[in-house]
């Protein structure tokens, strides 16, 4: 187990280097960068000043020199004009566009943004695996026909639509600001009880909206896992011993319909950041998924790199995780490798 | 005396999309305390819906419109399904184990869990108090280390160990009444006759009734006390065993007797099909046959790497299989019988050249002389697919669902090149072989039953004139009704083609009735090979003794020893000398007779020396 583990956080290791090259290249493959871009139109605009500060500011990050020179340093394994300073070394790098450090940019919309995603997360489970069960257990009943088409009207409602209608009666029925987490008089205050229940409160409607769509897949797939594990010979086993409906259910085929949704999570972290994207703009939420957005487009190199790098190792942790609590749950996998 | 399950009258319906279906129409029967009612019938019968039925866990679809089911002074088609009162018989008074022990078992769990189960719905037993009862119906039932298999789960056991698992299961509450639905149907011959032989003692020690549904009338010559025969959800014949089976009053019965290969079938002895199919086997096209054996594997072995589960541990190896060697004369029958885990499905593998041998050679002989199967390449490897083909041994499973019977068939002659013309005109003239029709060529698998679908899969291996076919226990995933069908099938056809065979089985009555020539292998060896006359007058070998005991046979003159079946029989260390293998030891095979041989270990050769 512990080699498992081991061996596993080598190949991750090695995956996140592979992902580091392609993650930059990509970046650099438009032709220019944020400021030669930047300096050209200053050019145009007769600005001297800001032009040398440009200038300075290439010969600090090293973008006068080749791409992968300027990879190793922004990387970590060569020194730059500072010396050894990039992603190892925990310097994430210096925004353009904000013209200032990507930490203190990306700071807190980073854990909004886990925040927000991971209630929508919690609302996805607590209320899809229930109506699942029901409506597998009382198939083609009224009240799986109801829960069927509901969550059709789920799947096919556009986020970014529902999101303006929700707000709009969040305000007018609640008084809740529209857009943002919280009311826009605590932006840069610190956290204190006042800022969390306006927090909490702004959570409500981005919860429901990022959720619904998932919700609806999450039941349609679980009854159909359900289905196929209910006509399994060992639930009949199961009843056959005399166990309670529910009960046999849940220790069973409930628990055998599970592995895909734990195989699952390794594309469920990465999706918290950047599946949210849309509804993120039409509601303002200050999270990750629009600074990357403008980062691309603006070619702000280090910021995308960084977000880019922060999906990505987001997702190999969630498919450690997943592989872990699968071997914990399937004793079929963990003893295939003893 | 007063039956301990009386069943009047009973009715049950599916509904489905054509409107109600009756499965059972108005059966009634008795089981008594402490004797076995055997339930014989076909698939669709209605044997095992009479069994959900008492245990008031049918399909959703499935409903009891009529009738009572009287036990112990309850009538449970009156109590709700999954109301407390019958959920207390269930498990309980009632107890119920299941063909497949695989699937019946949930992989998840250990089966000290599962079984434990049982106990703590009923009696509300500690977790503790369970694992010291579930640790003893183990040891009960026969389990060599109970205290080990509490932890292990279902699928790190041996078939007949999951089945003793089941029984463990169902047994641990001491019900009144044991309903078994074809617990024997997917093991091997011998741990058949072991897990029939416990049932028998379980019975005996405990007294409780047993209610046996099989397809298989030498499960019933030895196993029941009362007989009732089921045909279309109808009771056609009950009774005592003796009156039942010595003078079968109904039609249905006589036939079924006749429909399953015995041992006592005098030479050239035909098997009736219940149902016989009209095939029209065009008239033999004699082909040009080879002067020496059609196939010959020369010493072949395999060895199979076990993946290590950390890196600096040592893969482990297992052998499958050991210096084999086989001679298929052409238009013969060679039988290859052995049981699960023999290595006789990879003998086969290796024949197809779906695995390299790690040693030896595979000839085969196409008339052109004999050349080794895994030297051959390009043009030659093409050729020689078309001479071989495969016949398996899961009808359902072996056809693709999507694709048609006329695109099943015509698959093998596109990847071959035979014209589009020719292709629709064969495949035509395949279905009329096998005893189609020609309409069922626009439809798709699953509109036809077992049977219907073997024929199709021989159609699909006949498409290409091969001369040799392997046939990978072909009919022991059919219903018994239609076994005979196929096994006549097959044999016309060899007579008409001049087709050679190689049948793998574990069914030495299917063997006895198809082969000229039988190997028989244990643990990757084979460890007896002789004409099929000689294998069953003079069987030699203890382990081909053990197999031929363990097959029980429909006539009641022939009983099951019981007491000779150990499990003894599978480990080359305890056969009895001049047959005793140390480890990894080859022996020698020394001649019984004329082209019967057995193998002798090598201390017995040292003492002769």
């Amino acid at each position: 187990m512990t080699g498992l583990v081991l061996r596993r956080l080598v190949t991750m290791a090695l995956t996140l280097l592979l992902i580091s090259a392609l993650v930059f290249f990509v970046i650099k493959l438009p032709p220019g960068d944020y400021l030669s871009n930047r300096i050209a139109e200053l050019r145009a605009g007769g600005e001297a000043a800001s032009v040398a500060k440009a200038e300075l500011l290439i010969r600090q990050y090293g973008l006068d020199r080749p791409v992968w020179q300027q990879y190793l340093m922004w990387v970590g394994l060569m020194p730059g004009p500072a010396g050894f300073a990039g992603l190892l070394q925990g310097d994430w790098g210096w925004s353009f566009e904000y013209d200032r450090p990507v930490a203190e940019v990306v700071g807190d919309a980073l854990w909004l943004t886990l925040v927000v995603n991971v209630a929508a997360l919690v609302f996805v489970h607590a209320v899809a695996i229930p109506i699942a069960i029901y409506s597998a257990t009382h198939r083609h009943s009224a009240g799986d026909a109801v829960v069927t088409v509901l969550g059709y009207v789920g799947l096919a409602v556009p986020g970014f639509l529902l999101a303006l209608i929700l707000l709009f009666y969040a305000n007018r029925w609640f008084g809740l600001s529209i857009g943002g987490l919280y009311d826009a008089g605590f932006t840069g205050k610190p956290w204190d009880g006042a800022k969390v229940r306006s927090l909490l409160a702004h959570l409500v409607v981005p919860t429901l909206v990022i959720g619904l769509g998932g919700t609806a897949a999450m039941i349609r797939r679980m009854r159909a896992n359900l289905l196929d594990e209910l006509a399994k010979p060992y639930t009949v086993t199961a009843r056959a011993k005399g166990l309670p409906p529910m009960r046999a259910l849940l220790k069973y085929p409930f628990r055998m319909s599970l592995n895909p949704f734990v195989a699952d999570i390794g594309n469920l972290l990465p999706h918290l950041v950047s599946g949210s994207v849309l509804v993120s703009l039409v509601m303002s939420l200050p999270t990750v998924g629009p600074l990357l957005l403008d980062a691309l487009r603006t070619q702000d190199q280090f910021m995308a790199g960084f977000i880019l790098m922060f999906v990505a190792a987001l997702t190999l942790v969630g498919m450690l995780i997943s592989d872990l609590v699968l071997v914990w749950l399937d004793p079929r996998i963990r003893l295939g490798l003893r | 005396m007063t039956p301990l399950l009386s069943i009047r009258d009973l009715r049950v319906a599916f509904r489905t999309e054509t409107g109600p279906f009756e499965a059972l129409h108005g059966l009634s029967l008795d089981v008594m305390r402490g004797r076995t009612l055997a339930l014989v019938g076909e698939s669709g019968s209605g044997k095992s819906v009479t069994a959900q039925a008492v245990l008031r866990i049918l399909p959703r679809s499935a409903a009891i419109t009529g009738g009572r089911i009287l036990f112990e002074g309850q009538d449970l088609a009156a109590l709700p399904p999954d109301g407390p009162a019958m959920r207390a018989v269930r498990g309980d008074r009632i107890a119920m184990i299941f063909q497949e022990p695989m699937t019946c078992l949930s992989p998840l769990h250990t089966i000290g869990d599962q079984i434990g189960e049982a106990l703590r719905v009923h009696t509300g037993a500690s977790a503790r108090e369970a694992a010291a009862r579930t640790q003893e119906a183990l040891a009960h039932v026969g389990f060599p280390d109970p205290e080990r298999a509490l932890r292990t789960y279902p699928f790190e056991l041996s078939g007949g160990l999951r089945q003793r698992a089941m029984i463990a299961m169902a047994i641990i509450l001491k019900p009144a009444l044991l309903i078994a639905d074809e617990p024997t149907t997917a093991l091997d011959v011998t741990t058949q006759a072991q897990i029939l032989a416990l049932l028998a003692r379980l019975q005996e020690e405990d007294g409780m009734g047993i209610l046996l549904i099989t397809h298989d009338l030498g499960v019933v010559a030895n196993m029941a006390h009362d007989v009732a025969v089921l045909y279309r959800g109808r009771l056609v014949e009950a009774g005592p065993r003796e009156a039942v089976m010595r003078a079968p009053g109904h039609a249905y019965l006589r036939a079924l007797l006749h429909a399953v290969p015995r041992f006592d079938m005098g030479p050239g002895e035909r098997l009736t099909p219940i149902r016989p199919a009209r095939a029209a086997i065009p008239e033999a096209r004699p082909p040009t046959r080879a002067a020496g054996p059609i196939l010959r594997v020369e010493g072949v072995s395999k060895t199979f790497t076990l993946r290590a589960g950390r890196v600096w541990e040592k893969p482990r190896l297992v052998r499958a299989v050991s210096d084999v060697s086989l001679c298929l004369e052409p238009g013969r029958t060679l039988g290859l019988v052995g049981e699960s885990g023999s290595g006789k499905t990879t003998v086969s593998k290796m024949i197809m050249r779906a695995l390299k041998p790690d040693a030896g050679r595979v000839l085969f002989d196409a008339g052109s002389g004999p050349r080794d199967v895994h030297a051959l390449a390009d043009a030659d490897l093409f050729a020689y697919r078309r001479q071989v083909q495969f016949v398996f041994q899961d009808p359902y499973a072996s056809l693709d669902p999507r694709l048609s019977v006329r695109q099943i068939l015509a698959e093998p002659m596109e990847i071959h090149g035979v014209p589009a013309p020719e292709r629709r005109a064969r495949a035509r003239e395949l279905l009329a072989m096998v005893g189609l029709e020609a309409d069922a060529l626009s439809r798709f698998p699953h509109a036809f039953s077992g049977g219907q679908r073997q024929r199709i899969g021989i159609a699909r291996a006949l498409a290409l004139e091969p001369r040799l076919l392997v046939l990978d226990e072909p009919v022991s995933a059919l219903d018994v009704s239609v076994q005979a069908q196929v096994l006549n099938l097959l044999k016309d056809l060899q007579a008409a083609l001049g087709l050679s065979y190689l049948i793998v089985s574990h069914n030495l009555a299917v063997i006895d009735y198809m082969a000229d020539t039988i190997s028989v292998m244990a643990r990757g060896r084979i460890v007896e090979e002789a004409p099929r006359a000689a294998l069953f007058r003079n069987p030699a070998h203890p382990y081909t003794r053990a197999l031929l005991a363990a097959v029980p046979d429909p006539s009641l003159d022939h009983p099951l020893d019981f007491a000779a079946v150990t499990g003894d029989h599978s480990d080359p260390a305890r056969w009895p000398e001049p047959y005793r293998l140390g480890l990894d030891e080859a022996g020698t095979m020394v001649a019984v007779e004329d082209g019967h041989r057995v193998r002798h270990g090598a201390a017995s050769g040292r003492r002769a020396a």
